[in-house]
């Protein structure tokens, strides 16, 4: 259809317009600024993520270990009725090679994300974290890999406390 | 398909200034774990569908209905957001119900009020971007001038907005859900800082954190569950025009529209006679009189008059906000009108404590959704 329309009516915006004010423009930077409160659930993660541990939630009925932890099982809808240190060794789920940046650059060494089913947890759980000090061709679904963490000193009680997940050497 | 739709349970936390243990979906959860016992149902087996009211600039997080099923008990549920009020949540849960699509139907809404650091800024945002938001005015100055224009048209004076304060904050007192009950005399109020002249700095509700669910169901699932349904027996939503420009200034005819819609369900022709009592939004002080007189209470004008005689008192012809209101059980953004419904269910099933009214029918209960919008509902609730 429309490749048969040679012109479109209407006034082309060009960049240049832009820079010399022939249209207004106004530029207006949000300010939002939010301090949610993490609860018991993810608090609790955060605050061993602080000290180099995986914490995930059992539910008794479900018989289910979830990461990260939670206050309610999304299935059976009971509270949760403990917190488990996990391994920070785990499978991956599935993974992506992005090469775009969340801020549209382009790049030519892909960063990783992955979904990592962590050892310890029911299947299916996992924490969506990144991959590192690995070739991007060499990165499979099923790869066993372990958190590479920051320095004690440093970890401040965020995802980020983990750098990356590294694949395990076998042998 | 179900003729009659009734509020078979209810549940709520809070309501306080902040609530910093908890995060807003272990919030939401304890009120829902208290609405599902209350009715005796349980969500993964019995609810239909979930509908959540939440706005996602409040939140901080876009397309907000991915984080509400886990908390509900709705994984692999039908779930959607509205982005109103509480009582447009009300109003589509009764529609599931009432087109047969759903027998059974829950309605969440919460306020982490306490977690927005910049408030008013991204409250700004509701203001147009090109014509009205460049002037940089916090949004507050148009209940300054809604109020200023009221006043004008009307005569109601300074001195009857601050009583509806006065009244609010000392029925708060009795209600052990309000943060904001308060022993004030109108001279207090009146010499208070102002916020947008008219407008007192105390007339506008303070924030507050909460979480309310209401679950809903079908006359014969209802009868089933429950031996006290209150039954949802008028429902009406309505949008003025958003232009601040042209928009009507002293009068709110969006509010009546929804009232009317809400009698002609109901069968309701004169108001102040068939209604008992009434939950009110008074975000804003003045709030209260103007809604009084778009529902029909009374005539324009004649509100401010009537707070005076103390009409609206616990113990007058038309109690309005017993609970409080805004003014005393806090501002709870987008679940404000589940909190107004959820008072009137209470006083229905004669479980208001301290604070009960005596011999009550019919409630109703009546939101806005506050600056910058003209976008209110209604609905009347019976025993
Ligand atoms: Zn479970």
């Amino acid at each position: 259809m429309t490749s048969k329309i040679k012109v479109f009516p209407g006034t082309p915006l060009r960049e240049v317009d832009f820079k010399e004010g022939k249209i207004l423009y106004r530029h207006d930077e949000m300010n939002g600024q939010y301090a949610w409160d993490t609860g018991i659930g993810i608090g609790s993660y955060l605050a061993a993520l602080k000290e180099g541990v995986l914490l995930g939630s059992y539910c008794r009925s479900c018989r289910r270990t979830v990461v990260p932890p939670r206050t309610v099982c999304e299935w059976c809808f009971r509270p949760m009725n403990s917190y488990i240190p996990l391994k920070d060794t785990g499978t991956v789920n599935t993974f992506s090679l992005c090469y775009i940046t969340w801020d549209l650059k382009r790049i030519k060494e892909p960063e990783i994300s992955a979904v990592i089913e962590i050892d310890g947890a029911s299947p299916l759980h996992g924490i969506m974290h990144k991959l590192g000090e690995v070739d991007p061709e060499d990165v499979h679904i099923g790869m066993r890999v372990q958190a590479v963490w920051k320095p004690a000193d440093e970890r401040e009680g965020a995802i980020t406390d983990i750098l990356y997940f590294k694949p395990i050497k076998e042998g | 398909m179900s003729e009659r739709v009734a509020i078979i349970g209810v549940g709520w936390v809070g309501y306080r200034p902040s609530t910093p243990e908890v995060s807003y979906k272990e919030l939401t959860y304890e009120a829902a774990v208290k609405a599902y016992a209350d009715a005796g149902v349980n969500p993964r087996r019995d609810v239909d569908s979930f509908i959540t009211v939440a706005e996602d600039f409040i939140e901080g997080t876009s397309i907000f209905d991915e984080y509400v099923p886990d908390q509900l008990g709705a994984v692999l549920k039908p779930v959607h957001t509205i982005g109103g009020d509480g009582l447009h949540g009300l109003a589509t849960a009764h529609m599931l119900i009432r087109t047969g699509q759903s027998e059974i139907v829950v309605v969440e809404g919460h306020s982490k009020a306490s977690n927005v650091v910049t408030l008013p800024e991204v409250t700004a945002y509701a203001q147009d971007p090109i014509i009205n938001r460049p002037l940089g005015l916090n949004t507050d100055f148009i209940a300054g001038m809604e109020m200023n224009r009221y006043l004008f048209e009307t005569g109601t004076t300074l001195e009857q907005c601050a009583a509806v304060l006065v009244k609010n904050r000392r029925n708060a007192l009795r209600n052990p859900l309000a943060p904001y009950g308060a022993d004030l005399t109108l001279d207090e109020v009146l010499a208070g800082p102002p916020l947008a002249w008219p407008l007192g700095r105390y007339e506008a509700a303070k924030h507050a954190d909460g979480a309310i669910v209401i679950v809903l169901a079908s006359e014969e699932r209802a009868r089933s569950l429950c031996d006290k349904p209150v039954w949802v027996i008028g429902v009406g939503w309505c949008n003025g025009a958003p232009s601040l420009e042209s928009r009507v200034w002293g009068d709110v005819p969006y509010i009546q529209k929804a009232a009317d819609m809400a009698y002609r369900q109901a069968g309701i022709r004169q108001p102040h006679l068939a209604i008992d009592f009434a939950e009110l939004d008074d975000t804003y002080a003045y709030k209260e009189l103007q809604h009084m007189e778009a529902l029909g209470f009374c005539r324009p004008g004649e509100a401010g008059m009537l707070i005076e005689e103390g009409a609206t008192e616990p113990d007058g012809e038309m109690p309005v906000n017993v609970s409080g209101g805004s003014l005393g059980m806090g501002n709870l953004l987008d679940a404000n009108g589940l909190a107004r419904a959820l008072e009137v269910v209470l006083q229905l099933r004669g479980e208001a404590g301290q604070r009960q009214l005596d011999e009550v029918e019919v409630g109703l209960a009546q939101s806005w959704r506050g600056v910058p919008t003209t976008s209110g509902a209604v609905a009347i609730l019976s025993n």
